[in-house]
């Protein structure tokens, strides 16, 4: 027996979501990409549902899942803080500020601090070049950051 | 426009939004409102200028006057001086860097001088959130045109002629392209515009259609006319929520226009579009592996054939083309085949969108014509290397391509020099880098990148790119041989015969091209253990020279590990032991006493 963690109304929410998109398995990336936006992220209890309710096997949602960078399995932080490591930030020296959040977080990438404000990730370009390296924390844009700036950019959260 | 006697064009581009352009526009508005202006001075957010450098931009017409780094604070100034005085706020304008003089009119700018905008026309000129705009532009004449004049085979032969070739990369000409889907037979056909750019370093196509969205919407109907495709699907990354915005607008407008829909200009052609979204796989911009992320299945690719325009979405012929592919499309109808092929080289026809970006004085968007030179595109409309340091290398193709040096600078950039030069043209990333970049470290960063975004599909991409990647890594310690230059280049030689897509074939390019153009520095690497850009941590040591050094602490205080030690006033001395080799030392000192070894 599967243990089901969730409340009947996160459960009747996913469903609901599964039935906008026709329960169609070719809907399944657009059923994830809205669950996620309401949860936050994927958890497996999350996936045997849409599993179900589409009618493909859990297998096949956990491939998709694990297939693509945007699904994630691990709940980020209040402040998703993303590294832009596209080869314009890169040759601009975004790895040196990633080494400096690391540093002064604590934690590595695709990690959440323990207080769960404050969660690490790469991606790769962001498209604004022109600001290299660019930091995003949330939907916010830091552009030309230093090493200098990391401690000034965390504190506006830390508040 | 007309009934406005001046226009303040803003920069709503993502560069420019995160430099608080909304708020420059919310505060123009203000302005003018105080001074009762609002009816005779329009203010539009439009697309990317493509001077991201100098970002944000504000741009005053018909003058032509444009204003760098403007802040919100200025609005108020420049409504009070140039709008009402006819005072041109000069603190604002460009500087030229050479002579030092201020340069008021875009047109003179280096910058733009070389440029010449065919699939970029109207961004930074239209407000792409208003269709009005777009066809006062001569939009939607195009496919008015094509509706009521031509034949669908018409337009083929006029795409073949025009010599366009697909922008995403590839080259493949898209004429042959429509035509072989339009001799397709089926009950459905589609047509697939691939926004799914993923290259790192690149963004002209999310600039196109951030800035002019109608211009895509128009050319697939173009196109779903020509190959008799009755639906339309945009699949776009979900990391670009402002494109999805004004993609989403443009299409309502379009509809609600009858420009989408049944009986487009009542010639019986029905065409709708529909946004698909990406869900961060680089592999999807390959067309098969985009058409089963559609399907909504794990984007891995397809042997070809059957090529999509036998069997493509949902075992349907479909056409797949690039967004700047479709962006050039309404103009070539609207002006000629034959005026777009008297543009570029023999065997390249037209222009190309780059995004120029690294270690340059102008980062920004370009568009120049085909058979343009790497030393025109660096030098005169990138302003040269920052900083005055020394030209190294400039990388197209993002992680399929490779990187060119100085002996390349002179060739005429086209489809076949590009790949004859050991690169390719790509969808246009143009990264430049300067003496501070260690090539194998760029390999490196590339593989890195490969190995992430490899499907696991095909066995010669899966595992081949991890052994690459383990090698480089090896070298870049320090504990690479002679051997493992031999094998690197074995190793990308079988991946690129035997990958299963054009992904996984073009992996080993930047492995291969800085092992063609950078070997010195290879073998620097291996035998002298020494990175002369300074760049691998482990081949370098940082020194204190005790002649230099005073003693201001500066060091010290700022060390991260606390690995330097030293007297007030006395030398300090590194402990190599706990240097992590951050260079967090060499930044703060004043007199030039620490240097890596």
């Amino acid at each position: 027996m599967i243990k089901v963690k969730l409340a009947e109304d996160k459960i009747n929410k996913i469903k609901e979501i599964c039935t906008s998109f026709g329960n169609k398995a070719g809907e399944a990336i657009n059923v994830l990409h809205k669950v996620q936006g309401e949860f936050g992220y994927l958890p497996a209890e999350v996936q045997e549902v849409i599993a179900k309710e589409l009618n493909v096997s859990v297998a096949n949602i956990y491939g998709i899942v694990t297939f693509y960078s945007f699904f994630t399995m691990i709940p980020k932080g209040e402040h998703p803080i993303s590294i832009c490591m596209g080869t314009a930030c890169y040759v601009r020296g975004s790895e040196k500020i990633l080494d400096e959040f690391k540093r002064q977080l604590k934690i590595a990438i695709g990690e959440t601090t323990p207080d769960g404000k404050f969660s690490l990730n790469c991606l790769r370009c962001v498209g604004a070049c022109g600001l290299a390296p660019v930091v995003l924390i949330g939907d916010k844009v830091y552009g030309r950051v230093t090493t200098d700036k990391v401690q000034e950019i965390i504190g506006e959260y830390k508040a | 426009m007309a009934k406005y006697k001046m226009h303040l064009l803003v920069c709503g581009g993502t560069g420019c939004s995160a430099s608080k352009s909304t708020e420059i526009v919310d505060n123009l508005h203000l302005s003018l409102k105080e001074k009762g202006l609002e009816n005779d001075v329009q203010v539009i957010l439009t697309g990317c200028f493509g001077f991201c450098e100098k970002g944000p931009i504000v741009k005053v017409m018909p003058d032509n006057t444009f204003y760098t780094e403007v802040k919100p604070e200025d609005a108020a100034e420049i409504i009070a001086e140039h709008v009402i005085k006819g005072r041109k706020v000069t603190r604002l304008l460009y500087t030229d860097p050479e002579n030092k003089e201020h340069i008021a009119d875009a047109k003179h700018m280096g910058f733009y001088k070389k440029q010449l905008r065919i699939a970029l026309r109207n961004c930074g000129f239209i407000d792409p959130e208003n269709i009005e705009e777009y066809i006062s532009n001569d939009g939607y004449a195009a496919i008015a045109k094509v509706l009521t004049e031509m034949a669908s085979e018409e337009v083929i032969n006029e795409i073949k002629l025009s010599g366009l070739r697909g922008r995403g990369g590839g080259g493949f000409p898209t004429g042959v392209k429509w035509e072989i889907a339009s001799k397709n037979h089926a009950d459905q056909k589609y047509v697939v515009c691939n926004a799914d750019e993923g290259d790192p370093g690149a963004f002209m196509d999310r600039s196109i259609l951030e800035g002019d969205p109608h211009s895509v919407i128009e050319a697939m109907t173009i196109n779903g006319f020509a190959i008799g495709a009755t639906k339309g699907l945009i699949y776009i990354r979900a990391e670009y929520p402002l494109a999805i915005h004004r993609l989403q607008i443009a299409i309502g407008q379009a509809r609600e226009y009858g420009l989408l829909g049944k009986n487009i200009f009542g010639s019986g052609f029905d065409f709708d579009i529909e946004l698909r979204y990406g869900a961060g796989a680089f592999v999807c911009g390959e067309e098969t592996a985009l058409i089963h992320s559609m399907e909504g299945q794990r984007g891995e690719p397809t042997f070809k054939p059957p090529f999509p325009a036998q069997s493509g979405y949902l075992q349907k012929p479909t056409n797949v083309n690039n967004v700047e592919t479709y962006a050039n499309i309404p103009i070539i109808i609207l002006k000629g085949a034959n005026w777009f092929n008297k543009i570029g080289t023999e065997k390249s026809k037209g222009t190309k969108v780059f995004a120029l970006a690294g270690q340059i004085n102008n980062v920004g968007l370009i568009e120049v014509p085909m058979g343009i030179t790497l030393r025109e595109v660096i030098y005169e409309i990138g302003g040269g290397i920052k900083n005055g340091r020394a030209f190294k290398a400039v990388q197209t193709g993002g992680p399929s391509g490779g990187c060119l040096t100085e002996k390349h600078l002179d060739t005429p950039i086209d489809y076949d020099n590009l790949i004859a030069a050991g690169s390719m043209m790509g969808s246009g990333g143009m990264v430049v880098m300067d003496d501070t970049s260690c090539m194998v470290s760029i390999a490196k960063f590339y593989l890195e990148f490969t190995v992430e975004e490899s499907c696991g599909k095909c066995t010669p991409c899966r595992v081949g790119n991890k052994r690459l990647h383990e090698i480089l890594e090896k070298i870049t310690k320090g504990n690479g041989t002679m051997e493992d230059l031999e094998a690197l280049r074995n190793l990308a030689g079988v991946i690129k015969d035997t990958a299963l897509c054009g992904l996984g074939q073009t992996s080993p390019n930047p492995v291969l091209s800085t092992l063609d153009n950078f070997w010195d520095e290879y073998v620097e690497h291996v035998k002298d253990k020494k990175c002369r850009a300074g760049v691998c941590k482990s081949l370098m040591r940082y020194v204190i020279d005790k002649d230099a050094c005073v003693g201001c602490t500066a060091c010290a205080r700022n060390c991260p590990v606390n690995a330097i030690s030293g007297e007030k006033k006395m030398p300090h001395v590194i402990n190599d032991e706990l240097c992590i080799k951050c260079g967090a030392c060499i930044e703060r000192c004043k007199f030039n006493a620490i240097s890596i070894k």
